[in-house]
């Protein structure tokens, strides 16, 4: 009785603010579709899902997220085994830098896309722009740090000595990665798989920027609905295929993902040296390094330039509104903005986190208690895969009567993007709780340690590594959050991303270099933050 | 004193522990003994607060503990392996509840706990730097530190070695005693048992089969099953319990436990066999003998016997070594 009331206190307030910010808004806009007039027309929704153009949206946004997970894998694994079972000099710099991607904003990874394959771009020969194998590549750019930093965790842990004696018994090296590394690798591979394709089919600002007319996906075409077409009956179909679909993703990945026991067993081996054996997880690095190298060099060299020659107009010209009017403020004070918000969603999502963790960290006694927590765990992952687009616009449609009318308030910005990072936040903080002995809790019970005195004993020294990156993981992600914002940042207050998008959207060569410019400032914004953050090295993300 | 009275511990409605009955009076020590799976360490986390009963009450000098959590239940739980705070040296593991209760003088304390456990000048260490057989004479220390009114001790020593382990349940016999310490200690060694507890109570399927003064209980198992749990080699029933019963001088007519040294090799001894194997131990030889009347039973002769299959020997029944089991079991 008493475990279930502390349960239910400690589960209150994230639930709560997931009813009034998520699952409102989220219901809200898809009842917008089904009611037409003040009546309720289901047959209209349906019919959407039947046009043509909703099949070839749906079937590109599968095959492409597939493609862009696979690639993603392929090129991930290798990495994540060089990076973290072997040892050269300069690792650490590279493991930083291959992390960059993630955090960047999409918008950022967009326009550094198109500077490296447009048409003035160096590779514009390719004519690769707009192309279908573009947009998998830039799924794959930013996601293959996903897979390198959670199958890397995972990898750096392993106990080495059941493959050694597989070896002793005269298997070899890839008899022994099939049979006994990569199954004790699976519950990692295929959570980052899962994470990875929940990523890309919900890929907005790379697929708006790079998928030009040619190409939508799910998420780019409720943009399109809802914002060009205002067809709400035809977002409200898409909105609940995505949901149903995300919540059939995270129900078959938290069956595969379950392990016999969570609690750590981490093994202190120093990894070897790198040797010519490595040859294929080097290759993939190197293919990872280009991959990201390349678009991120298009973006700083394209920023540098000024008409024909080098300098830092571009830069300078951040303090204005660009040309012809593009802006409704200078770029910089959209950073300070941009900044400020990000204070505000990282203490929001931390709060929520801490709490959701711990609620769904903690062992259960009984199946129904263990049912309980994991719907718990399933529900404040939602906002991982509904559409940032979605929530936005239900924040618009539902926020805006009284007793809730926020549509004015300025902290209806970081809200959003604290649910968005919520799920992050989560991930990060529930393993390292839930690594913990629960035996260590009951040792402090019976010594006379109350419930907090217990939690500052046994999970705070263990938390707090994970609760700042969590903080570095929430703010890189208010950073560059794009989908919601868009729609509720106040176009006198907007934040970096939207005026990125603005000034790539603005004709004049002054305001795409300041496109580019903004986005090198938002991107190393951004990289500081994740640097700092990998200076902790906690294992994060490693349970996704 | 500590009475459980009827208690019942379900999980997600698998019965742990079935109607379990026992009392500890204050100042001794109570082995819990059963094999894994038998429900001891359920009822070692109900005692605790750390399993939620079902039914029956677990009462605390009469008073029922139903509603109060473990932090303030003042009984101190040692777990297997120790469970010792990590990033906490020894020295402030072992004064954790002496801070929690703003105690004066917490460092001297600390110190004599250290010695009573043998760890002078162990304070300054973390746990990691310890030996296994160390650590858990830093849980024991965190676990007296306050004077518990009840220590709950769950197998604490049978993460380490055979002969650390023998060596620590010694002292910590001696600690407990120097401490008078009520406890109970959850095991599955009835070596462990024999040496730390004055009293028994044996545990099967989730059941208190059999409870009382260690030395009672051992001389008479409740049934053949427990009879074997202790050590028991055999139990022998009818005819070949008669043989054993008439050699030992033994009265009654029900079963008789014995053990593999109760049968030893002499000249004049009642009972006769033909040896089927001999095996020298470091203190004596072991035999397999298929004795008259009997068939084949295990016996011991003096080092130095020079016995090979094939001998026939005689031997006498050790009365000490055999117990007789109520009848109709």
């Amino acid at each position: 009785m008493r475990r279930t009331l502390t349960l239910v206190g400690l589960a209150a307030v994230p639930l709560a603010v997931l009813g009034v910010f998520f699952v409102l808004p989220v219901a809200g806009m898809i009842s917008e579709g089904f009611y037409d007039d003040g009546r309720l027309d289901v047959g209209a929704v349906l019919d959407v899902l039947t046009r043509p153009r909703t099949v070839r949206v749906v079937w590109f946004t599968v095959w492409s997220a597939l493609a862009g997970t696979a690639l993603s894998l392929l090129l991930g694994i290798p990495a994540a085994h060089l990076l973290h079972r072997r040892r050269f000099p300069g690792r650490a710099a590279l493991r930083a830098v291959l992390l960059v991607p993630f955090v960047l904003p999409t918008v950022v990874v967009g326009v550094a896309f198109r500077e490296l394959i447009g048409e003035a771009g160096p590779l514009g020969f390719l004519g690769f722009d707009g192309s279908a194998g573009a947009i998998i590549a830039g799924l794959a750019f930013f996601n293959v740090a996903v897979v390198i930093r959670a199958v890397g965790a995972a990898w750096e842990s392993l106990d080495p000595r059941p493959a050694e004696a597989a070896a002793a018994l005269g298997a070899g090296p890839a008899y022994v990665f099939r049979t006994v590394t990569l199954p004790a690798l699976r519950p990692a591979i295929v959570s980052a798989a899962s994470v990875v394709f929940l990523f890309c089919a919900t890929a907005f600002g790379i697929v708006l920027t790079l998928g030009g007319l040619r190409y939508s996906s799910v998420e780019t075409e409720i943009y399109l609905l809802t914002t060009n077409l205002l067809d709400l009956q035809a977002a409200a179909a898409l909105s609940i295929v995505q949901l149903l679909a995300i919540v059939v993703l995270l129900a078959i990945t938290s069956r595969l993902r379950a392990v016999p026991d969570p609690t750590v067993a981490r093994s202190t081996a120093r990894p070897p040296r790198i040797g010519r054996r490595d040859w294929p997880s080097i290759g993939a690095t190197l293919l990872v390094a280009v991959l990201v190298g390349l678009p991120l060099a298009a973006l700083v060299v394209g920023s540098l330039q000024v008409g024909d020659g080098w300098g830092l107009g571009n830069y300078r010209a951040l303090t204005t509104e660009g040309s012809r009017q593009a802006l409704l403020v200078p770029a910089t004070s959209a950073l300070v903005m941009s900044l400020r918000t990000a204070v505000d969603a990282t203490w929001m999502s931390l709060s929520l986190g801490v709490l959701v963790a711990v609620v769904v960290s903690r062992r259960s006694h009984s199946r129904a208690e263990r049912r309980a927590r994991g719907l718990l765990d399933g529900l404040f992952m939602l906002p991982l895969g509904v559409s940032a687009v979605t929530l936005g616009f239900g924040f618009l449609i539902t926020l805006d009567q009284p007793p809730l009318d926020l549509r004015e308030n300025p902290l209806l910005v970081p809200i959003a993007q604290a649910l968005v990072a919520l799920p992050l936040v989560v991930r990060t903080l529930a393993p390292a709780l839930g690594g913990i002995d629960d035996r260590q809790r009951q040792a402090a019970a019976s010594l006379g340690a109350g419930p907090l005195r217990t939690f500052a004993t046994v999970d705070l020294p263990v938390l707090w590594k994970p609760l700042l990156a969590a903080a570095g993981f929430a703010f890189a992600v208010s950073l560059g959050e794009f989908g919601a914002t868009s729609f509720l940042a106040r176009e006198e207050n907007p934040t970096l991303p939207i005026v990125i998008f603005h000034l790539i959207g603005h004709p004049g060569a002054m305001n795409y270099g300041m496109a580019l410019a903004a986005s090198v400032v938002l991107a190393v914004t951004t990289a500081v933050v994740m640097l700092a953050v990998e200076r902790l090295r906690v294992p994060s993300l490693g349970a996704l | 004193m500590l009475s459980l009275d009827h208690v019942h511990v379900a999980y997600d409605g698998v019965p742990a522990v079935v109607d379990a009955t026992l009392e500890l009076p204050d100042g001794h020590v109570l082995a819990v003994l059963g094999p894994s799976g038998s429900g001891k360490s359920t009822l070692l986390r109900a005692i605790a607060g750390l399993e939620p009963v079902g039914s029956g009450r677990i009462c605390w000098d009469g008073a029922d503990l139903a509603g109060t959590p473990t932090h303030k239940r003042g009984f101190a739980l040692m777990f297997q392996d120790g469970q010792l705070f990590g990033h906490l040296t020894v020295a402030r593991n072992v004064g954790y509840a002496l801070r929690l209760r703003r105690a004066r003088d917490t460092e001297v304390r600390v110190r004599e706990l250290l010695a009573l456990v043998g760890l002078e000048g162990y304070g300054d260490r973390l746990p990691a730097t310890l030996s296994g057989g160390e650590r858990q004479r830093v849980a024991l220390a965190r676990s007296l530190a306050v004077q518990p009114r009840l220590l709950l001790l769950d197998e604490p020593l049978s993460a380490l070695d055979a002969g650390l382990r023998e060596r620590l349940a010694t002292d910590l016999r001696d600690i407990l005693r120097e401490a008078g310490t009520t406890a109970l200690m959850v095991t599955h060694d009835q070596e462990e048992a024999f040496t730390v507890a004055d009293r028994l109570a044996v545990m099967r399927a989730g059941r208190v089969v059999q409870q009382g003064d260690i030395a009672e209980v051992w001389r008479a198992p409740a049934d053949p099953e427990t009879a074997l749990f202790l050590g028991y080699a055999r139990v022998l029933d009818g005819a070949e319990a008669a043989v054993v019963r008439a050699a030992a001088g033994l009265a009654g007519d029900g079963p008789v436990a014995v053990r593999r040294s109760a049968l030893v090799v002499a000249d004049d001894g009642p009972v006769r066999g033909t040896v089927r194997s001999a095996r020298a131990t470091p203190e004596q030889v072991r035999l397999v003998v298929d004795a008259d009347g009997l068939g084949e039973v295990d016996a011991v002769a003096p080092l130095g016997a020079h016995l090979g299959t094939g001998d026939r020997v005689a031997m006498v029944v050790d009365a000490s070594r055999t117990a007789l089991l109520p009848t109709g079991n």
